[in-house]
């Protein structure tokens, strides 16, 4: 198979896993939720979201409906064969995704409000590249659901408001959000950079693994005060009530201007499809998040 | 039914969601005829994501979707279309609450997310309209069985959970940050 053809393969494989199978971290969050939730109505949401993470994997069906706005974060090796051909090629899996798994179709142009029914449009699927040594291409599919995008929040704070202000930004953000992201959510919080760096961190954050601590101590330790900050609003699973707000805080910064302090807070819904896959020059290919 | 008793339906409810209801309300202000009549069904707030088997439709994953954006269209909804059981996610605004108090409807909500869970319970499709708005956006009429569990989220009383929730998230919230922010 030539390379172009397995990384169309690849794609479609990302999209179907991270559409029906959640990253064993994710799941396991959601069980030690499961464990800790006091709230009888919180508890029923989480057995009925278990149940759901289950039943899909063994019909293959999609977890959630809203199978989302579909992008690809990529890293690519700059000896790579054929990187002027990747995008084509992530179009071409997306288009054949939608049929075969199928894929519920997202993609709406904002003035005639017409959806193109093939989850492909203007700068949709979205790529995001960073090009690194090498010669094997990293592809995580990242497909987002509408319902915890729309609670994102940005804010160019007042630099003298410093971390208080950021923190308590994030605490407002997550009892503003309420129920509509579909926690437990993970948030990602991005600072620093302008808007736009903020919340592409933000985003960014939402791809990093759960029990994983941060390497950098002050972040890890914000994080954490952050978890627990957010989980004692009481809002729980669905915002019914309960323990359960967060399964995870993720911060990622940038240095800043000085005049500015920009921070962005992206949710990402208890159904956090991300899959990542190594491909090798060679053809070889290792399926980082899942087991396949 | 009381805010946080729980329920499961069975027999025939429809979908609509942002551009239905956008439909929906645009037609019942010009006075225009429906072309469909689901007085008194279940609503429910739902994009599903459905496959066409030969010439029929199957539903495979039909999870809630969030309620709020409903919201500017779903007192006129009540009113009109004579609905008493809506449900979603995240629940509604207090327009909502209110029409629903008057008219005495409730909201329930599914988990979601729970979208293969949703489907399950799903028997058959009986008919669909407005397909030209998309398949997600789409008025789906759906046959279903033990279609649950759902929590009733506001009841016709106008009580809310939601609400309660985010009045304790508030009163809180001076204390998270009396910890967690010096």
């Amino acid at each position: 198979m030539n390379l172009e053809a397995l990384v169309e393969n690849v794609a479609v494989d990302l999209l179907r896993l991270a559409s029906v199978r959640l990253p064993t971290d994710v799941k396991e969050a959601i069980r030690r939720a499961y464990n800790k939730e006091r709230s009888r109505i919180g508890k029923a949401q989480l057995k009925a979201i278990l149940d759901n993470i289950k039943i899909a994997e063994q019909m293959g069906i999609p977890i959630c409906q809203d199978t989302g706005l579909i992008s690809f974060y990529l890293k690519a090796g700059s000896q790579f064969r054929g990187l002027d051909k990747v995008e084509e090629t992530l179009r071409r899996a997306v288009q054949r995704a939608t049929v075969e798994i199928p894929l519920r179709p997202n993609a709406v142009d904002p003035f005639t409000q017409k959806n193109t029914n093939d989850n492909m449009g203007m700068r949709v699927p979205y790529i995001h590249w960073r090009i690194v040594s090498g010669d094997s291409l990293e592809v995580t599919a990242f497909p987002k659901g509408g319902g915890s995008e729309n609670t994102s929040t940005l804010k160019m704070m007042e630099p003298s408001g410093g971390l208080r202000g950021l923190k308590e930004f994030v605490i407002e953000s997550v009892i503003k959000a309420g129920g509509m992201p579909c926690p437990p959510t993970i948030i990602g919080v991005g600072v620093g950079g302008g808007p736009n760096v903020a919340m592409e961190l933000a985003k960014l954050s939402l791809l990093q693994p759960i029990g994983k601590p941060n390497p950098n101590m002050a972040i890890a330790q914000l994080e954490l005060e952050l978890f627990e900050a957010v989980n004692r609003t009481g809002i729980g699973p669905m915002g019914l009530g309960g323990d359960s707000t967060a399964l995870a805080v993720k911060v990622k910064y940038a240095h800043r201007h000085p005049a500015s302090y920009p921070v962005a807070v992206a949710f990402q819904c208890w159904a956090a499809r991300k899959a990542t896959a190594l491909i090798g020059s060679n053809g070889e290919v290792e399926y980082l998040t899942h087991k396949v | 039914m009381r805010a946080g008793d729980v329920i499961f339906v069975t027999g025939t409810l429809f979908t609509a969601r942002d551009a239905a209801h956008r439909r929906m309300a645009h037609y019942l202000e010009e006075m225009k005829q429906l072309p469909f009549r689901f007085d008194g069904l279940p609503l429910y707030h739902c994009g599903p994501l459905v496959k066409k088997v030969n010439s029929e439709w199957s539903v495979l994953a039909a999870g809630p979707t969030t309620s709020m954006r409903m919201e500017p269209f779903e007192d006129v909804v009540i009113k009109n279309l004579g609905i008493r059981l809506i449900i979603g996610k995240g629940g509604m605004g207090e327009r909502t609450r209110k029409t629903m108090k008057e008219f005495g409807a409730a909201y329930a909500v599914f988990t979601g997310g729970a979208a293969v869970l949703a489907a399950k319970h799903v028997k058959k499709v009986k008919h669909v309209e407005w397909l030209d708005l998309g398949v997600p956006e789409a008025v789906w009429v759906f046959e279903v069985e033990a279609f649950g569990p759902l929590v009733i989220g506001i009841d016709s009383d106008g009580n809310s959970l939601f609400e309660k929730v985010q009045l304790e998230a508030e009163r809180r919230k001076a204390e998270i940050v009396k910890k967690f922010v010096s």
